[in-house]
């Protein structure tokens, strides 16, 4: 975990000497991978990151989006997949930490958090089992103590993930335009490390997330107090109220090594700092050790001479550290000192950019026959199917899980978790809605239709709202990079959410890459996770309840698209076959679609089928209301399929519209003037989740019974081992 | 009609409080930092929810020892209206000022749902506003909401009419399902449950919300009309 030769001799030729131990230390965290996106960043450019609504300030560690009447919201993503991996419940909770002081260092009140979970096979596993508990535990401690909802996220289990854990974490923000951080600092200005105190904990963790994971080194993990994480929210808040705040910058990966030299770098000023300034936790701590700490909890202000005073009084009613540790300098030197002796003196510019690697790539040869499929067993009962997918624990519902975070703290949410996307009332009458959706089995399939998959279903599940796109997040999750062939499915990935990005003119506001997620079975399967943020102007379309005699309409073609389907995958236990493709002009032309009728208040819920497909997005509209719906499978548009593949397929850009009878004239006419390709498709009513292929049936499920087992399939799982 | 918001070190639902008695019900509501004291002509004092302390040794222990505890139990005596929600209801729990403990959820994890409360006392400043056996929609949020009292307490809870709301069903192990309770007096009342999440219909899936009465009750006994 330290430089690599190459790394070392272009160190020493850019400042000309030795490097002294300290240096050493410093320039390893901030040239890490997790730090200076060395492989990723001349990639990255590629994506969209302007447009009209999208805020740009130098040193942002989040997005910044204006939603009008001198408002912005804030947003950003993270993971913790290595620290997660090890120790599950720190990780996790300390994975939640960062993102929401990167939401904080902007200026703006975090108001809600997202969380994306990945584990191995928890049917088998116990380890699975035992990270993914206390994964969840770890997010709900610290998000609940902090008043923050966690609002939303997605709960995923898969081989790849076998003895390891993808825990990211998005974050939203909210504030005042006025109040918005304008990062500066001059000479003289003082540098505050505000919070908690550095310890030993974390020390080194930048770079033990850049390399695979080894060695379970339970001290590069940091440890949480949310406790400490509210005191500092309030504190900042009130400095920033009070006009304290010249600079500010969360310590996250890296330490204080990190935090200096791109406020240095970025602000274009030199630092001087004194180790001894910092308040620390344990005595004896080396000067490399307290630069290169990832202690949590703390915040970098720059700050006047003259408004020190009032900040170190707010400090003192949280009853937080607040230590004076350096100041601004003209010589864009990041200068590290203990009392008077020099450990460090490094051009800030040379520290905080690491040359970019331009990596090789190359098509992986699996991808060559991944299209072809077996033959397979033929079903001779859909009905236990169809239940089978529905308990199974990527599909069962997910409320043990967000039944632990408090969800409606802050009093914002308008739709709560367990719909489409989660919806929050904004100070201004607007509303956001948001949604994070990854699907590594398909991005194993096809890494880039897999991942403009993702970003489409984000999108659709935000249009089920009657919110329009205005931002995305992405986060790039994959193996060991210096693998052409892993490096190979990131670029594609990558190229595929910039041209969906670029089609649909949805900026990237915030991303991260996380690479070197290896198991000791292989790199994980690919998988980028994509945020989407929606803004909605009047009211947003709360799903009314569902009665007797309502219509189903299906929007959108259903196309033989299994491969990665959970029907290939936990049914047929095959891996394989052609991965759904979005289709940009339908799905634009179904998107703008489903927000007319709901601006038109046409109808009473619009729902994103997806994972299962069909089968599963019926079953989950009559679970929530409670009520049966008989669906014919031969009037469903699209490909002539068999009934398994129509009930099943996953293909995109579908959506499933309940409502009144008396609308259905208003609804063909909008659709077929808007050229959408659907059709009425069924009836709510009665007690059975019935699927019919003309006269005869191939499903038919009880609501009340397939509810029960959807519900609490997961937690029986989880608590007592018992699987379906 | 000065309603006192009292925040603590780690209080988070002290905004949501707020929000809801100057935005809603229109009172005339301030918070009051835990080492500032409380004015003498206040009439009405709120503790809100959140993890003072960040639930160190045990939900509300520490601030129950905060300074204004003392100013709060003076006003208590006076017969003065005292609620505590949540992380509230912990805190006067442990100061002494309600009966019984607040133990971890049944479950062992943290709760958050909507549940039915039933008024069982409604001769409170906080649930005059209701009928005896009347049903409440109200979300909980606690990881330690289980109200547990030994069995001579619990005689003397009901004899003194001192349970205020139960749970219509089985939520998380308290004893008698017992939700909210008040002293002898009745003027300081204590509930797990957070009326605040529930009184507007933006954010109330059910329509009728019951739960502003709480916070009509506190008007009406500070003889504000609706």
């Amino acid at each position: 975990m330290s430089l690599e030769d190459q790394e070392l001799s272009e160190l020493k030729s850019k400042i000309g000497r030795e490097p002294t131990p300290t240096e050493l230390q410093i320039v390893a965290a901030e040239w890490s991978e997790h730090c200076s996106y060395k492989s990723s960043k001349r990639h990255l450019k590629m994506l969209p990151m302007t447009g009209p609504l999208v805020i740009n300030e130098k040193g942002y560690d989040s997005g910044v989006l204006d939603v009008g009447d001198g408002y912005v919201v804030t947003a950003h993503i993270e993971s913790h997949n290595h620290p997660s991996a090890v120790e599950p419940y720190g990780g996790a909770a300390t994975g939640v930490g960062g993102v929401i002081r990167d939401i904080l260092s902007a200026g703006t009140r975090p108001i809600a958090i997202f969380d994306g979970l990945r584990f191995g096979n928890v049917e088998k596993d116990l380890q699975a089992r035992w990270l993914f508990k206390n994964a969840v535990t770890g997010i709900a401690d610290y998000g609940n103590c902090l008043g923050i909802p966690t609002i939303g996220g997605e709960v995923e289990f898969d081989e790849c993930y076998e003895n390891y854990a993808l825990v990211d974490v998005a974050a939203l923000g909210f504030g005042k335009k006025e109040h918005l951080i304008k990062n500066h600092a001059k000479k003289g200005d003082i540098v505050v490390l505000m919070g908690g105190s550095t310890g030993r904990d974390g020390i080194g963790g930048s770079q033990f997330a850049s390399d695979s994971l080894e060695s379970e080194d339970r001290s590069a993990v940091q440890i949480p107090d949310p406790f400490i994480e509210k005191l500092i929210i309030e504190a900042v808040l009130q400095a920033r109220n009070d006009g304290l705040i010249h600079a500010m910058k969360d310590l996250g990966g890296g330490g204080l090594s990190c935090a200096i030299s791109e406020t240095a770098d970025a602000l274009e000023i030199g630092i001087e700092m004194d180790v001894d300034k910092v308040h620390t936790r344990e005595s004896g701590m080396h000067p490399s050790e307290i630069m290169v700490s990832e202690s949590q909890e703390r915040m970098l202000i720059v700050t006047s001479k003259i408004k020190l005073k009032k900040l170190q009084t707010i400090c003192e009613k949280f009853r937080i550290g607040c230590s004076m540790i350096g100041q601004v300098k003209s010589d864009n030197q990041v200068h590290v000192k203990k009392g008077k002796k020099t450990f460090a003196n490094l051009s800030a510019d040379v520290v905080a950019n690491a040359t970019l690697l331009d990596l090789p790539s190359k098509k992986p040869v699996y991808l060559k026959t991944i299209e072809t499929e077996k033959k397979f067993k033929p079903i001779s009962d859909y009905s236990k199917t169809l239940m089978k997918l529905l308990s199974s624990p990527n599909i069962a519902s997910k409320i043990w899980v967000y039944g632990q975070y408090d969800h409606e703290v802050g009093i914002r949410t308008v739709v709560k978790p367990g719909k489409d996307a989660s919806v929050l009332r904004l100070d201004n009458g607007k509303f956001l809605s948001a949604k994070i959706d990854g699907n590594p089995k398909h991005c194993y399939i096809n890494p880039r239709e897999g991942a403009i998959g993702c970003f489409e279903e984000a999108c659709r599940n935000v249009v089920c709202t009657g919110a329009k796109p205005i931002g995305m997040l992405d986060h790039l999750q994959f193996g060991n990079p210096k693998d052409p062939e892993i490096f190979w499915t990131f670029l594609e990935s990558l190229k595929g959410l910039t041209d969906f990005a670029k089609f649909f003119e949805i900026p990237c506001v915030g991303g991260k890459v996380s690479l070197y997620n290896e198991t000791p079975k292989g790199p994980i399967k690919p998988t980028p996770v994509i945020g989407v943020i929606g803004l909605i102007d009047k009211k947003p379309s709360v799903s009314q309840k569902i009665s007797e005699g309502d219509c189903l309409i299906i929007i959108g073609n259903t196309k033989n698209e299994l491969g990665g389907s959970e029907f290939f995958e936990y049914v047929h236990k095959f891996v394989g076959g052609k991965c759904p493709v979005v289709n940009f002009d339908d799905s634009k032309k179904n998107m703008n679609s489903v927000l007319d009728l709901i601006k038109n208040n046409l109808i009473k819920s619009a729902h994103d089928c997806s994972k299962g497909g069909l089968a599963v997005a019926v079953s989950e509209m009559c679970m929530t209301n409670q009520i049966g719906c008989t669906v014919s499978l031969d009037k469903v548009p699209g490909d002539k399929l068999t009934v398994d593949r129509i009930l099943f397929s996953e293909s995109h850009s579908r959506y499933l519209l309940s409502f009144d009878k008396k609308n259905l004239s208003k609804i063909k006419d909008l659709l077929k003037n808007n050229k959408i390709s659907f059709k009425e498709i069924g009836k709510f009513g009665g007690e059975n989740i019935q699927f019919n292929n003309k006269i005869q049936s191939v499903v038919k499920l009880n609501v009340e019974k397939t509810h029960r087992v959807w519900l609490n399939s997961l937690s029986d799982l989880i608590l007592h081992g018992k699987t379906s | 009609m000065k309603v006192g918001v009292v925040v603590f070190p780690g209080s988070n639902c002290d905004r949501d409080m707020y929000h809801v008695l100057t935005d809603v019900f229109h009172f005339d509501a301030q918070y009051y930092w835990h080492e500032k004291g409380l004015p003498k002509n206040i009439d009405a004092v709120i503790l809100p929810g959140g993890f003072s302390y960040g639930d160190r040794l045990r939900a509300g222990v520490i601030a129950a020892h905060s300074p204004i505890i003392k100013d709060v139990k003076k006003i208590a005596e006076k017969g003065i209206p005292i609620l505590g929600v949540c992380n509230g209801f912990q805190i006067l729990v442990e100061s002494g000022l309600l009966p019984g403990v607040l133990l971890k959820n049944e479950s062992l994890n943290f709760m958050c749902e909507w549940t039915n409360l039933i008024v069982e006392n409604n001769n409170t400043p906080f649930t005059n506003q209701f009928k005896i056996n009347e049903k409440i929609p109200i979300p909980i949020a606690n990881g330690e909401g289980r109200y547990y009292v030994d069995d001579d307490t619990m005689k003397k809870l009901k004899k003194k009419n001192q349970i205020v709301f139960r749970y219509s069903e089985v939520v998380n192990g308290s004893s008698d399902r017992i939700a909210g309770v008040c002293n002898e007096d009745g003027n300081v009342v204590g509930m797990m449950p957070h009326p605040e999440r529930a009184v507007e219909s933006e954010i109330n899936p059910i329509d009728n919300k019951p739960s502003s009465r709480i916070f009509e009750s506190l008007l009406t006994t500070m003889g504000v009309s609706k």
